[in-house]
């Protein structure tokens, strides 16, 4: 399953589907993400570039997962953007979360422009893992 | 009389032909260009001094980012490590991607490579490139005659 993954240059822009439009102009890209689960938690690890902790916004909302990201613009003041290979942009996922979650204890960090988020599972969730006796 | 209701219509065809192979070609390539040029992505910024580049590299260790200026080059190299861990987990998605990479971006002038300054703020890499002394344009006084 951990198939090594090469670093990628180009970003995924989010399509909204029909009706739901942002009130900003700017660009949304999908962030790249890694999802893994062990027996007491669910971790995400999304990458958001030009994202700081102020600027980022996780809810829970029944089992939806929305992270959003709304990036500062990267460029100098006083210079023109002369090459460019790449656009900035705000991000936006979403994922539905299978496991009871514990809501009161998500964690969630931002540091380089990685969000951790730390999801612990309730603990009837934890609990509900069924032994399978050899019959 | 057919030739000057055919002649038209036929252009007409070859035009919206060659429009939509453009399209095609630019939504195929557009893109990709980038892609073509390597890791990671890159924006450069000029203004009177020099050059700005940036970059998006989220999650690097500054000590694992290395910049060269030479010339008229700058080369960005580093790495990112894996932190997802190896035991006791289920991956439900990787995407992030992992590993080295080496870049190197000639610029249109001489860099003066001591005063060549870099920040890296939350997962963008900013490399502020000055031009080299020697060719800082100067500004030509002109006489009437």
């Amino acid at each position: 399953m951990s198939e090594n993954k090469a670093l990628e240059v180009r970003k995924q822009e989010l399509t909204r589907a029909e009706g739901g439009e942002m009130t900003r102009t700017r660009r949304v890209f999908i962030p790249r993400t890694d999802i893994y689960e062990d027996g007491q938690k669910i971790t995400v690890v999304a990458d958001m570039p030009g994202v700081d902790e102020k600027s980022v916004d996780v809810t829970l909302e029944k089992n939806t997962l929305t992270i959003r990201g709304f990036a500062r613009e990267a460029g100098p003041e006083n210079a023109s953007l002369m090459y460019s290979e790449y656009v900035s942009g705000d991000y936006e996922r979403s994922f539905i979360i299978s496991s009871e979650v514990d809501r009161d204890k998500i964690e969630a960090s931002m540091k380089d422009g990685v969000l951790t988020l730390r999801l612990p599972k309730a603990a009837a969730a934890v609990a509900r893992k069924i032994q399978i006796k050899k019959g | 009389m057919f030739r000057r209701f055919s002649m038209p219509s036929l252009w007409d065809e070859v035009e919206r032909l060659q429009q939509e192979m453009n399209r095609l070609f630019n939504e195929t390539f557009s893109g990709r260009l980038s892609a073509f040029s390597g890791f990671p992505a890159i924006n450069i910024w000029s203004h009177e001094d020099g050059a700005v580049l940036t970059a998006e590299l989220p999650g690097l260790k500054v000590e694992d980012l290395d910049l060269k200026a030479v010339n008229d080059t700058l080369t960005i190299s580093g790495s990112r490590e894996s932190d997802l861990p190896t035991e006791g987990v289920e991956v439900h998605r990787q995407e992030r991607g992992f590993g080295k990479f080496t870049r190197t971006i000639q610029l249109p002038f001489q860099v003066d490579a001591e005063k060549v300054s870099a920040t890296y703020r939350d997962g963008l890499l900013t490399v502020t490139l000055p031009r080299a002394e020697s060719e800082r344009p100067r500004r030509i006084a002109i006489k009437a005659s």
